[in-house]
């Protein structure tokens, strides 16, 4: 089979209290669901996770809100998770509200070396408020640091034995850029096949980034991801 | 007017500023309506979760939950559609290549500066995709209600909500009005109601000129 091949409970080992993961999806779409419910019965403490929108209520990232894990959030979108907002305003969870591009490319500095980066996206707002302004071609731009995570949390839809990864459609979104910006590179997937099977053209993340395969306790059913027997 | 009539509305106006080829990006709201009412135009959608030719709502057969829009909602893809991932959907976004973002706005000042993401006094813990596509599209069309729910109006003289960046609306496409913004100020350019100017003015929080004049 492959190297890469681990037990979704060898997760314990790699996680560490005070962490920094990165954990893909956009919605519930691109989510690690089985790390995540590992995740959840590890009792890990003062966390941050960077991730678009923390999921939904009680799905996804949503599941750690109740289990007191988290330290922080750093993400684009939280209005939408009920339970995000509503330990954010007991005082239990930090938030870092980022617009989508600038998070996605401060991760993808984090991933390519690059320390950091000006961008003219949310100059003059609150967003920026503390934040060093510089001035190019007659514009104000913010500068905004790369993020680099401990443990990054993907899901890719097929991995070959080499972890070469391939996305189903849009459940893309920040898993291969998330692929790239960790120390340690962990990935679920539904599926793995042998090297030679994906195409060269379509492999969208390649073996180089990931270091770990977790297979899915979920099936995609009617378009959506259960637990069988469920 | 029933507020869907005019939501409708507004889609319809907003779709005739739109031209064959032009890539765009459809906020959430009155913006999801226009792909209904585009006639024989045919546009490229970019959704900012990482596609670009978004098509529509696929039979519920076809319903996959790894191809969503960026409001979530399941979608299908055009002939000729990509996938990309987040990161390369904002270079899209913030490179200045998309030629037109349509999206709603809670204000708009008389020289087109935007507030659409935060009300003040409420939570603030969602900005989403909004302020690249403000500081990153070649043309921004707001659609919006004239007035909010309690209402306000949504055009005024100074945001009292928080900016959306340094980027400006082009155009405000509301159920009374079409209006143009400049650093002159606000142009009203075509009245799509039988308000008169002057039961416009009384509903409108900036001051505007038509024809050459002020109102």
């Amino acid at each position: 089979m492959t190297d890469k091949l681990i037990n979704k409970n060898d997760l314990s080992k790699l996680i560490n209290d005070g962490d920094t993961l990165l954990v893909g999806g956009f919605g519930l779409s691109g989510t690690p669901f089985t790390l995540i419910d590992v995740l959840a019965t590890l009792g890990k403490k003062n966390l941050t996770v960077v991730s678009n929108n923390l999921g939904e209520k009680d799905k996804g990232l949503g599941i750690l809100l109740h289990k007191g894990c988290l330290k922080k959030a750093i993400g684009s979108y939280f209005t939408s998770n009920r339970d995000a907002v509503y330990e954010w305003s007991k005082g239990n969870l930090e938030i870092e509200l980022v617009p989508q591009g600038t998070l996605a490319e401060r991760i993808r500095c984090g991933g390519a070396g690059i320390a950091g980066f000006y961008t003219k996206t949310a100059a003059g707002t609150k967003l920026a408020e503390g934040k060093e302004e510089r001035e190019f071609d007659g514009e104000t731009h913010v500068f905004e640091r790369a993020i680099k995570g401990d443990v990054s949390l993907i899901k890719a839809w097929k991995a070959d034995t080499l972890g070469n990864l391939i996305y189903d459609h849009t459940g893309r979104n920040f898993n291969p850029v998330m692929a790239t910006a960790s120390k340690i590179v962990i990935a679920e997937v539904d599926e793995i096949v042998e090297v030679g099977e994906l195409s060269p053209y379509e492999i969208t993340t390649p073996h180089v980034y990931v270091d770990y395969l977790v297979l899915s306790d979920y099936k995609k059913i009617g378009g959506k991801y259960v637990v069988p027997g469920s | 007017m029933l507020s869907q009539e005019a939501r409708i509305k507004i889609a319809k106006r907003v779709a005739e500023e739109l031209s064959d080829g032009d890539i765009v990006n459809l906020g959430v709201g009155i913006p999801t309506l226009i792909p209904d009412y585009l006639g024989d135009k045919k546009v490229h959608l970019q959704s900012e979760n990482g596609l670009l030719g978004m098509g529509p709502t696929p039979d519920e057969k076809d319903i996959n939950m790894d191809l969503i829009s960026a409001s979530k909602h399941p979608i299908s893809m055009e002939p000729g559609a990509s996938l990309f991932d987040s990161s390369d959907s904002f270079v899209m976004i913030r490179g200045g290549h998309i030629d037109v973002a349509v999206m709603g706005a809670l204000q708009v000042d008389q020289y087109g500066e935007i507030a659409n993401w935060a009300i003040p006094g409420k939570n603030i813990l969602g900005v989403g995709g909004a302020m690249d596509l403000v500081a990153g599209a070649k043309k921004i069309i707001i659609a919006s209600m004239h007035q909010a729910k309690d209402g306000t109006p949504k055009l005024v003289e100074k945001l009292t909500f928080p900016t959306s960046g340094n980027g400006r609306a082009n155009i405000l496409v509301t159920e009374h009005a079409v209006f143009k913004f400049s650093d002159q100020g606000t142009e009203l350019v075509e009245q799509l109601s039988d308000l008169s100017l002057e039961q416009l003015k009384e509903i409108t929080g900036a001051p505007f000129t038509y024809q050459g004049a002020l109102v």
